[in-house]
């Protein structure tokens, strides 16, 4: 405890906080001044009149489009995390920059202008326009909202551009489950789908431990649970069948595979993909779907497209990309 | 302003016996606390964020990943306690736990996106912290006079506390300066985890506290043969008591639950209620430390540290009624309130409470057993409450919580020992 101890410390303390602060100072700089993509608007040559398959490129995170196989890709979009695109509108969700997470969800026209803007709490998750491009729906994923504190639940909006009224939050919808109504405090949706009456819409509802298949109705706000074990629903152009992830393993790495239910007999069959897809899968007509798996070589992720009837091979349709939407 | 206490390099030697101030040691040992929490809560703030959205986990492998190692923590601090007890190098055991937290920082930054480091960081980050918490709590205990424990506590915590608030801010400064590079977060809070470090190895004694009160110096001589804390009938009643009262203790996250759900608050918020009950906390820990130190009973024991520790269930109690009454927009602050001054009143208390019970060299281990005693309790109330919400509603299980709890609370009071503990004779 004599004084030149004391000043050694002192000195070794003051020398040891500058050094450190510096190099903290140091790293947060570097990566500032990092490459990272900016949350870039479209180009003005871009727009989503044009036929083809529009995705997010990957590498980038804009959007573009694949006229056809043999054709360049057009690049060019808004950079998004989720994109869909139908009918007069496009949906871009963007994650916003900051703690908590929010999520921007811009509403875009065919030539890629602004019509809305809307800011939510969350994850961008799931995004989904109605055939008309009328309606348009989103889910974020939100913490906290659990009473296990490390769990994740989803926040799903409906957003009407005919009325422009906005339900930011889809939670409250009388849902009726085996025939009663069901209340608890626990139910999360997901993965809106829309009917091409711009009315009828399917989603995932999840509940007590298990998630349904819901059917509901935007005018009479109702909504009813179908059947048991089917995530992220998609309705086929011809409004016959639904698509969706069923849970067939406990296993957390590979839990779902792609199924296609018949709405008129509710028979459902497994498609040929043999791997576990975590996407709501796009129709590209009414025989084919396009989903996203992780990637090959380092890519985050790739599209492949299989026969919506069970039979055939997988085919890898664009490496590097997801969120599938096929316009024309 | 303790920094500044602690860093004034020319203030004279403390004259022996000098009770009015908290000892340096202690300070020291807050400051390390302090920056140490800045640095875990900044990762911790940022850690669900980066794992779900920058490297795509599912919320179900995010879970997984986080419940594995908490139940493991535990049995660690026990394991700490232990090592820090033989030949009492609670300084090198505790030091090698704030190292290991740091490192495991780089760990992260170093991973990549690779699950399994990732995992093996967490691991890490756990395995320091369930090392250093007893031998830290020892060496506060050790390096003052036994009659100003609460307050020596109190300020520990509250430096903790501090650092705890501060450390999500800086998460977000940073993220907010980089656009979301969560690297940089990392890379910052290693920074500041080896900082809390240094402090330790340079200011921080490495004998526990050269105390010269008269009360708090360990015998000289032979180390007495070591004995089982457990038979130590005072040190097993405490150990019930906070015991049974963690296991009535239904968790915040729950209480902050039934805010919001009470009230149909945006979510956003649950992030920011426990910021509230935390700046409680923060300004009650050395006023609700000092009272405990100084409260006697009429006939002239000391019983403050005892009484402090019943009455701050008490307000967990009162803040369990506010919630069963409807609720309302001041619901939040009472609960808030209310929660914080249960954790002023309790948690460096309890620390102040035992300590006395149990021989120097056999602190480390005993405050060890406590901690883990009480967390795995804690636990057990937690998942016994959400079983029980999930059986019969909210309702009735926050009415069977308050109900419990206010019977752990006349038990507790009747199990406590009546007088403040003392270390029993260190020879058989």
């Amino acid at each position: 405890m004599n004084p030149p101890s004391r000043r050694l410390r002192l000195a070794l303390v003051v020398t040891a906080v500058l050094l450190l602060a510096g190099g903290s100072l140091g790293y947060v700089l570097h990566a500032r001044h990092r490459e990272r993509p900016p949350g870039q608007q479209a180009d003005a040559s871009f727009d989503v009149s044009e036929p083809g398959l529009y995705f997010r490129d990957t590498t980038g995170g804009r959007i573009a489009r694949q006229g056809g196989p043999g054709l360049p890709r057009v690049t060019g979009g808004p950079s998004c995390d989720r994109f869909h695109t139908a009918g007069d509108h496009a949906l871009c969700l963007r994650k916003l920059p900051g703690v908590p997470a929010r999520t921007e969800a811009l509403v875009l026209d065919r030539h890629m202008r602004e019509v809305r803007r809307v800011t939510v709490p969350g994850i961008p998750n799931r995004a989904r326009v109605s055939p008309s491009g009328q309606v348009l729906s989103w889910t974020t994923f939100t913490t906290g909202d659990s009473y296990n504190t490390a769990a994740f639940s989803t926040r799903t909006a409906i957003l009407d551009l005919r009325t422009g009224y906005l339900i930011k939050s889809i939670e409250q919808i009388p849902l009726t489950l085996g025939g009663a109504r069901h209340h608890d405090s626990d139910v999360n949706y997901w993965g809106v789908t829309f009917a091409a009456d711009d009315n009828r819409f399917y989603a995932t509802v999840s509940t007590r431990g298990a998630t349904h298949l819901v059917e509901g109705d935007l005018r009479a706000w109702s909504a009813k649970a179908l059947r048991e074990n089917a995530e992220c629903p998609s309705l086929s152009p011809d409004g016959t069948r639904v698509a969706f992830k069923k849970k067939v393993s406990d296993d957390p790495r590979a839990p779902w595979r792609l199924y296609v239910l018949d709405l008129a007999t509710m028979r459902e069959h497994p498609l040929a993909e043999p791997h576990s897809v975590d996407d709501q899968a796009a129709w590209l007509d009414d025989t084919a779907l396009a989903y996203a798996l992780p990637g090959e070589d380092g890519r985050a992720s790739d599209i492949w497209s299989t026969r919506a009837d069970g039979t055939g091979e997988p085919a890898l349709l664009v490496p590097g990309g997801s969120s599938p939407a096929r316009v024309g | 302003m303790y920094l500044a206490a602690n860093g004034r390099p020319d203030a004279p030697p403390r004259p022996p016996g000098a009770g009015r101030r908290v000892p340096a040691a202690v300070l020291a040992l807050g400051a390390v606390s302090l920056v140490t929490d800045i640095s875990s809560e900044m990762v911790t703030a940022v850690l669900p964020l980066y794992l779900v959205l920058g490297l795509g986990l599912t919320p179900l492998q995010f879970g997984f990943l986080d419940g594995m190692f908490n139940g493991a923590t535990a049995l660690v601090r026990l394991l700490g306690g232990r090592l820090a007890d033989r030949r009492g190098h609670h300084k090198r055991v505790a030091g090698a736990g704030y190292l290991l937290s740091a490192l495991s920082r780089l760990g992260l930054l170093l991973a990549g996106g690779a699950t399994g480091g990732i995992a093996a960081a967490l691991a890490a980050d756990r395995l320091g912290k369930g090392i250093r918490t007893a031998p830290r709590d020892a060496l506060i205990s050790l390096s003052g006079p036994p009659e100003s424990l609460g307050r020596s506590f109190g300020v520990h915590r509250a430096m903790d506390t501090t650092g705890a608030l501060l450390g999500p801010l800086a998460a977000f400064a940073v993220l907010w300066a980089t656009a979301d590079a969560y690297d940089a977060v990392f890379a910052v809070s290693f920074c500041t985890g080896l900082l809390g470090v240094l402090l330790l190895v340079v200011y921080v004694p490495a004998a526990p506290g050269p105390t010269p009160g008269p009360a708090a110096a360990p015998p000289a001589g032979p180390r007495p043969p070591r004995r089982p804390v457990l038979r130590d009938p005072a040190f097993r009643r405490v150990l019930c008591a906070a015991a049974l009262l963690g296991a009535t203790t239904i968790g915040d996250a729950f209480l902050y639950l039934l805010l919001l759900r009470g009230l149909d608050l945006p979510p956003a918020l649950f992030t920011l209620l426990p910021l509230g009950a935390a700046a409680v906390y923060l300004l009650l820990a050395v006023p609700a430390g000092r009272l405990a130190d100084r409260a006697a009973d009429p006939s002239g024991r000391r019983t403050g540290r005892r009484t402090a520790f019943l009455l701050g269930h008490c307000a967990l109690l009162g803040a369990y009624a506010l919630l069963l009454a409807p609720v309302s927009p001041p619901t939040v602050v009472g609960v808030l309130v209310l929660l914080g001054v249960f954790y002023a009143a309790t948690d460096g208390v309890l620390m102040a409470l035992a300590a006395p019970a149990l021989p120097a060299a056999g602190r480390a281990g005993g405050l060890a057993v406590l901690q883990t005693g009480q967390a795995l309790a804690r636990l057990l109330g937690a998942a016994g409450f959400g079983a029980a919400w999930t059986l019969w509603g909210q309702r009735p299980a926050l009415w069977a919580a308050a109900l419990a709890l206010a019977g752990a609370l006349a038990a507790a009071s009747r199990i406590l020992p009546a007088a403040p503990p003392t270390a029993a004779p260190e020879a058989p």
